[in-house]
């Protein structure tokens, strides 16, 4: 029930894109059409379902205060919290490398589909931005930080989508004005969607 | 690199022609979250400008040496070591605008002003030329982080870095703040009223319908 709550919170309440303006970049840049926007939603999400986990561990025990005392109670007083950006980052990057080959030697089909937005996702801040949340807010479990993984990345695939839906429309049926074509009708189109996403605030299942 | 830019534009560019924010739409993310106010504002715009000047300069030295399938984390580690240290610089000497910050510092590493100036500058050209690339683009960032910091603290909370600068008998009078401009979404339009302004003066940056 928790787990439940905590991932329709992390789909609406927590919305990245909405709630906490992350992986805006790719955001803006590949939501031209509702295709491709799905291709990289579905990439965000698996990345998310990933590294959060992974992530967790490494912090649970290697990185936080006090962490190492399963290896020996000498390392009781070991804080390496410092290091955990160099450490998810690199996670992160290395997952990326990981999943892109494994993509391509085992469904070259997904991998014709997802292959150019797959290296993008080293540097979408909503990956890093998971992790760093998930430090901030101390998940009981790895499970728990799967699941929050998996609602934000949800909720970011459903953001882009829904974007690139209104873009594709707009593109042919309505007339901007020149200055605000493209890149300034995309945001403030994603500042009415942001204002209409906060009537989720203080949801609780 | 086909045509050679003089060092001058390389420097100057990026403040309005080739901005990083509003022309090539990168580091989107850290513009929205931290312009509530302007002093994390400021703070950010001169993390950002320091961490993407060295990380420029250090990319640049190791431009020959890097492979290329593995250069992103080649990259991402060098960003890595500098956002660190910076996060760390800012939790001794300002403690509290570090707080407001929170994850955002940690977020310069995935700021896509970093790695977009890393793939498309420094990795071609020769440590100087990198450097002012990297200064020019940070105050380019850190600009409109502060026009957008400025309007949305003075529009949301009558205040500039903490003072007040609406007058009382203003609200005697019956103004009121804003208050939607706290919320992030406005941070969005401000970015698109720049980006109308710019455009209108800059016709040549308009995209075809």
């Amino acid at each position: 029930m928790e787990n439940l709550n905590l991932f329709i919170r992390s789909i609406f309440v927590d919305n990245m894109i909405f709630a906490y303006f992350l992986g805006m970049c790719s955001f803006l840049a590949v939501s031209k059409n509702v295709k491709t926007a799905l291709g990289l939603g579905i990439a965000v999400t698996f990345m998310l379902c990933i590294t959060l986990p992974i992530n967790y561990i490494l912090q649970t025990y290697v990185l936080s205060a006090g962490a190492l005392t399963w290896l020996s109670p000498d390392f009781a007083d070991v804080d390496l919290s410092f290091l955990s950006l160099i450490m998810f980052i690199a996670v992160i990057a290395s997952m990326t490398q990981l999943v892109e080959m494994t993509v391509e030697k085992y469904s070259p089909t997904l991998y014709a589909s997802l292959g150019i937005f797959l290296p993008l996702i080293a540097v979408n801040c909503a990956i890093l931005g998971g992790s760093l949340f998930m430090q901030q807010r101390d998940f009981g479990s790895v499970w728990t930080a799967c699941v929050a993984g998996a609602g934000w990345g949800i909720g970011w695939l459903l953001a882009i989508v829904a974007i690139a839906a209104i873009r594709e429309r707009l593109a042919t049926y309505s007339n901007i004005p020149g200055p605000l074509r493209g890149t300034g009708i995309t945001f403030i189109l994603t500042a009415l969607m942001g204002i209409a996403f906060m009537s989720f605030l203080g949801i609780k299942i | 690199m086909a045509e050679k830019i003089s060092n001058k534009d390389v420097f100057f560019n990026p403040f309005s022609k080739t901005n990083p924010v509003v022309v090539q739409v990168l580091g989107i993310c850290s513009v929205l979250a931290v312009t509530a106010k302007l002093e994390p504002a400021i703070v950010m715009g001169i993390s950002v400008i320091a961490v993407l000047a060295f990380a420029n300069v250090i990319i640049s030295l190791l431009r020959n040496t890097i492979p290329t399938n593995i250069r992103i984390i080649v990259q991402l580690v060098v960003v890595a070591g500098l956002v660190v240290i910076v996060e760390q610089l800012l939790r001794a000497f300002a403690y509290d605008v570090a707080l407001q910050l929170s994850v955002f510092i940690g977020l310069i590493i995935t700021n896509c002003i970093l790695m977009g100036r890393l793939e498309a500058f420094a990795m071609g050209n020769k440590p100087w030329p990198a450097f002012l690339d990297g200064v020019g683009n940070g105050i380019g960032y850190a600009i409109i982080l502060i026009i957008v910091g400025f309007f949305r603290e003075l529009l949301g909370s009558g205040t500039l870095l903490g003072f007040q600068v609406v007058p009382d008998s203003w609200y005697t009078a019956g103004y009121v703040n804003n208050g939607l401009m706290i919320l992030p979404p406005m941070a969005l339009v401000v970015v698109a009223c720049i980006i109308w302004v710019q455009r209108a003066r800059n016709k040549d940056l308009q995209e075809a319908q």
